[in-house]
């Protein structure tokens, strides 16, 4: 083993999450950031004078209504007079906070750093309005583009060349349901049939409404802490073994034409990401020594081309196959989404830290119902913007 | 103690007045004068960027050349939109990307002329692979909306 192995690592000592729901009336967004701080702070066993740097994890400010919301924030995750700083990736924020956390501790700057946030999606009418506003205001704003449509038209590529089906993607919304129907903090948790995703409204096609994630509200923190302070202080922990992210070209028709660098079917810079974190931890044969993943996909296609950027599969297209053989469930050779995942819970904000935090909570064997049996080495991603930057992470007891 | 939950409406309503800069100004003129579509190549790939751009993405180089794309090519990627979003027209509607002849990069646009009833049927007409052609609007304006795509 190489890499952070042979260093100063840095241990994940403290999770908590919301329940995730549409709506919290009950809970402001400050409450709600608050309801993921306080568990995550009882776990990590420490007082809040520990903690060096808050992370705040907040993706566009339009998704919640309020402008720059982690001045909103600031009191709900005890910033005051700390070092704090905001990042926002979009849909890889979460992970990319988690990021940003690691490295003030590997950096030597810090010992203990919380990141935190919240959304509150299901205030906003239409998320899609908002997402449409993330293409650029030259060339391709007057189209009616958002993260479904392009999701969309990654899924008709990935249709082409791989020979993926509508039912496919629909094996992929049965399979997270089930799981999540195990997870009392996801928020999509009916068990369906194949038939029922088949038979569900076309909202872009070929993606139907039980093909796309839900619009959710929640919260996440984790606390992050150096392997001095851990051994010191007598903490429990596991370990982030492997940190990459990785961004690739704005523009949706560069991923296609004349021999595009990232193809838009697959997840090109999500691919590069996984090999630099597997490499970092020392992993040669993911398939063999991953044993649970949970990858950022809000919408069923891009499961399959996130199992395939992971190499969980030998080539991209085999993941079709092995989602249908069961491989990839609860209960097979190596679960992917064990919590439900993206497809069953959305908080833009945290929904990647999330992807972390189940991670992690899978390889500590403190994941309740949903833990697969035996995990000791997992991954997690996140994925941003017009699937356009992108977070990976090797987490490890 | 039981709580009456109250909540407020809120409005985001901004107006933005966007310079398009030079390089989309020519591309935007081009289509409303004289209904002719542009790329800017990249000396060292050889690429012809769509929409044009000041400099590539892969050399980070500055694009040299104006060359004349279109009007025909073939899809790339479509979807055909069924759901009323807030602030997008009313479905149904097609749209995707075209690999205009002559270009390396495909541009976005609508695709018109093609029943949308059914959209596995639609999905065989619009195909990966499909040659269109960029039709244009009698009144335009300058715009990614002067223009769209149909089946040849």
């Amino acid at each position: 083993m190489s890499g952070a192995k042979d260093r100063d690592r840095v241990g994940i000592i403290g999770i908590g999450q919301s329940n995730f729901r549409s709506r919290r009336d009950d809970a402001s967004y400050p409450d709600l950031v608050r309801e993921a701080v306080v568990p995550a702070m009882l776990d990590a066993k420490l007082d809040f004078d520990a903690i060096d740097a808050v992370v705040y994890s907040l993706s566009p400010d339009a998704m919640v209504g309020i402008g720059n919301a982690e001045r909103l924030g600031v009191d709900a995750v005890g910033g005051r007079n700390k070092r704090f700083l905001r990042i926002n990736t979009g849909g890889a924020t979460g992970i990319s906070s988690v990021t940003a956390a690691y490295y003030h501790i590997a950096s030597g700057v810090c010992d203990v750093v919380l990141t935190a946030g919240a959304d509150k999606v299901g205030e906003c009418g239409d998320s899609q309005t908002v997402l449409n506003k993330i293409w650029d205001p030259t060339y391709e704003r007057a189209l009616p583009l958002g993260t479904i449509n392009m999701l969309a038209m990654s899924a008709v590529r990935y249709m082409q060349r791989y020979g993926m089906t509508e039912e496919d993607m629909a094996y992929v919304t049965v399979k997270n349901r089930r799981q999540a129907a195990l997870n009392p903090r996801a928020h999509l948790r009916k068990v369906v049939t194949i038939d029922e995703v088949m038979e569900s409204r076309v909202i872009s096609w070929p993606i139907k409404l039980m093909d796309c994630c839900p619009q959710s509200s929640g919260g996440a923190a984790m606390v992050l802490a150096s392997e001095q302070f851990i051994r010191d202080n007598k903490l429990d922990a596991v370990w982030i073994t492997g940190v990459a992210c990785r961004a690739e070209t704005y523009w949706m028709g560069d991923r296609m034409g004349t021999n595009p660098t990232a193809e838009h079917a697959d997840a090109y810079a999500l691919g590069r990401s996984f090999e630099q974190s597997y490499r970092m931890a020392g992993i040669t044969d993911p398939a063999n020594q991953v044993h649970i993943a949970e990858l950022y996909a809000p919408f069923s296609n891009t499961e399959y081309h996130a199992i395939d950027a992971a190499r969980l599969v030998a080539k991209s297209g085999e993941s079709v196959k092995r989602v249908r053989d069961g491989e990839f469930e609860l209960g097979g050779r190596l679960p992917v989404n064990p919590s439900g995942g993206t497809l069953c819970t959305n908080a833009i904000a945290v929904t990647a830290m999330a992807r972390v935090a189940e991670t992690a909570l899978q390889v500590w064997g403190r994941a309740g119902a949903h833990q697969v049996e035996g995990a000791r080495v997992g991954i997690a991603s996140g994925n941003g913007g017009d699937h356009q930057i992108f977070g990976t992470m090797v987490i490890e007891a | 103690m039981q709580v009456e939950l109250l909540g407020r409406q809120e409005v985001w309503n901004i107006t933005y007045d966007h310079a398009l800069g030079a390089t989309a100004s020519y591309f935007f003129t081009q289509i409303r004068d004289n209904c002719k579509l542009f790329g800017r190549r990249c000396a060292k790939t050889n690429k012809v960027l769509v929409p044009p751009r000041a400099f590539s993405d892969e050399t980070l180089l500055p694009t040299t050349e104006w060359v004349e794309v279109g009007p025909a090519g073939r899809i790339e990627a479509f979807t055909f939109v069924y759901e009323q979003f807030n602030n997008l027209p009313e479905p149904p509607y097609a749209f995707g990307y075209v690999l205009l002849d002559g270009a390396d990069t495909a541009l976005g646009g609508y695709f018109k002329g093609v029943d949308l009833t059914n959209p596995r049927e639609a999905a065989t007409r619009l195909a990966i692979g499909t040659r269109v052609v960029t039709k244009f609007a009698e009144q335009r304006k300058g715009d990614v909306l002067d223009f769209w795509f149909e089946p040849v």
